[in-house]
């Protein structure tokens, strides 16, 4: 099943030309810096902007296209939005704002119990929107979007306007919702961390153009990409826990064939999880060292190496298994090492390094 | 009179000050400085054009004379079409005072949840618009009261009928040993205007505290 976007649009200092397909099952990120296009993207599929060139098709079913003269109104493409202030109604409580959706929508499966469950809502319901918090009010917001049965949940930087706590207090909500609903989701932000921890595909915009798309933890080892000179920069590694170790407080994962030692979690094995390795902790090593305090000495190939000049730098992509590091290193290092793509080289990452998250 | 000037007079003032607060067109400008002309022009230039109009042999008032039989010149129904055409502008200005304050994306989000442009109307825009409608129906129903100009030269004075209080207070004046139903009358209509605007403030406030304004 596919999300297929493609329009064009000229705004006064900007030419839009966005175009991606990619697969509607997960979230799909659209990461890029502000004013590069991604909300006019989110527009332009909930049919909130009209392009004069543009073909949005859903899982088959099409929402928009010019050549044949379709434009399907936005009440009726079931495109669940979340903005990035909440724009609950001031003049309904909690529970009506959240009703509103679901009176006007067809039944569905998504049921209100279960959506003021998952997003911790049973203590709202009777207030007034103007009474929550910030934090409180976008939680509302995605579940009055949910609750309008969509067939996709759009979401435009829905943590941009929160600070860092009310940020972490609705992140956990975004990140179980990804399961919880089987739903696809449509995530526009500027902020590396939420791709690190919700996209499973990317799309990455630059200046109003795609630059690339596909699944997640693939364009994030790739080296040769915007994305990779960011100073967060960072591999997301699909693992599975594979057991603890409490005597040690160590805990090993499993991903791409390699096992990684990261410090002991508390989710049972078998549980599906994210290894966010940021690049600049990544060490290249020709052999492998002694005597040291590090836990994960991993093989690998060297895949691509681009220069950052910017820094001084040199970005190292380096495939384990099915998968990819990235390893941000000086250019001399490269130079004494000689790698090139195809050497054969270890990443040795710190355990202490690696930052686990939900699958 | 008053209730039916404000009842005729408020689902077009209501219709205007959305199409004025909501769209941008050709002719904005006209339509917006036509909806004020009563506001500024003579009570009784309003009334005499209306007359023009509305009259036995004016364009409107012949149609309605022939096909409903309707007369307005003279009339209850004159008098408060007078008076509506008279308190439209207060009405107007008081409701797209409301209806600006209330953020279009709001209908977005109404839209994006399935509601379409009347669902969104009714449900959305209106009750959020609700104060100034109500501010505008209960200015527009005290200054109905009070209106003169435009309702002696449209409707006259005829007691009972089209008579207003400031007529009556007029006419009473022009009585001999009236000068006591004038004071009598005028206490009234000081009363009824201060009560009006004190309720129009009341309900205002209201209904802005429970949206959190």
């Amino acid at each position: 099943m596919t999300l297929s976007v493609a329009f064009r649009q000229d705004f006064a200092e900007l030419t839009l030309d966005i175009a991606f397909d990619v697969p509607t099952a997960g979230t799909t990120v659209l990461f890029g810096r502000s004013g590069c296009g991604k909300t006019s993207t989110l527009g332009a599929v909930a049919g909130l902007l009209r392009p004069a060139d543009c073909r949005i098709e859903i899982d088959g079913t099409v929402l928009a296209d010019t050549a044949s003269g379709l434009f399907v109104a936005p009440e009726r493409r079931r495109i669940g939005l979340v903005f990035q202030d909440a724009r609950l109604f001031p003049h309904m409580t909690v529970e009506a704002n959240l009703r509103y959706g679901l009176r006007r929508a067809p039944a569905g499966t998504i049921r209100f119990d279960d959506v003021v469950d998952l997003l911790g809502l049973a203590g709202l319901l009777a207030r007034r929107p103007h009474t929550l918090s910030g934090g409180e009010r976008q939680r509302v917001a995605i579940g009055r979007a949910l609750l309008s049965q969509p067939r996709l949940l759009a979401m435009d930087e829905p943590l941009s306007n929160l600070d860092a706590e009310r940020k972490a207090e609705v992140l956990p909500y975004l990140a179980s919702l990804r399961h919880a609903l089987d739903l696809p989701i449509l995530y526009v932000t500027h902020s590396l961390d939420e791709v690190f921890r919700l996209a499973d595909t990317l799309v990455l915009i630059d200046a109003g153009r795609v630059v690339e798309a596909g699944p997640a933890s693939v364009l994030l080892s790739r080296a040769d990409l915007p994305i990779a000179r960011h100073d967060e920069a960072a591999a997301v590694l699909l693992a599975r826990i594979v057991q603890h170790d409490p005597a040690r407080q160590l805990t090993t994962l499993e991903a791409g064939g390699c096992r990684l030692l990261v410090p002991l979690q508390d989710a049972p094995p078998g549980t599906r999880v994210r290894a966010r390795v940021p690049a600049r902790e990544v060490i290249l090593a020709a052999e492998a060292p002694h005597s040291i305090s590090l836990h994960n000495v991993i093989q690998g190939t060297v895949r691509g190496v681009v220069e950052d000049r910017l820094r001084h730098a040199a970005l190292v992509e380096v495939a384990i298994g099915d998968q990819g590091l990235l390893a941000r290193v000086t250019p001399d290092a490269v130079a004494r090492l000689a790698l090139a793509p195809g050497t054969p080289v270890l990443a040795l990452i710190k355990s202490m390094a690696i930052e686990v998250l939900p699958g | 009179m008053a209730a039916r000037a404000v009842g005729f007079g408020l689902p077009v003032a209501l219709l205007a000050a959305w199409i004025l607060a909501r769209f941008r067109f050709p002719g904005h400008f006209l339509l917006n400085a036509l909806a004020h002309l009563p506001l500024v022009l003579p009570p009784v230039v309003t009334g005499w054009l209306l007359l023009l109009l509305f009259g036995v042999r004016g364009p409107v008032g012949a149609w309605l004379q022939a096909t409903f039989g309707v007369r307005l010149v003279f009339t209850t129904a004159g008098a408060s079409l007078a008076c509506a055409v008279m308190v439209f502008p207060l009405m107007l200005r008081a409701i797209r005072q409301s209806l600006d304050t209330i953020d279009p994306r709001l209908e977005q989000a109404a839209s994006s949840l399935g509601a379409g442009a009347l669902d969104r109307f009714v449900s959305i825009t209106l009750p959020l618009a609700a104060p100034g409608v109500l501010i505008g129906a209960l200015t527009g129903f005290v200054a109905s009261l009070g209106e003169f100009g435009a309702v002696i030269t449209f409707a006259a004075s005829i007691p009972g009928q089209t008579q207003t209080l400031p007529l009556a207070i007029y006419a009473a004046m022009q009585t001999p040993g009236g000068e006591a139903a004038a004071a009598r009358l005028s206490l009234i209509s000081i009363a009824l205007a201060l009560v009006g605007l004190l309720a129009a403030e009341w309900v205002g406030r209201r209904l802005r505290a429970r949206v959190g304004l």
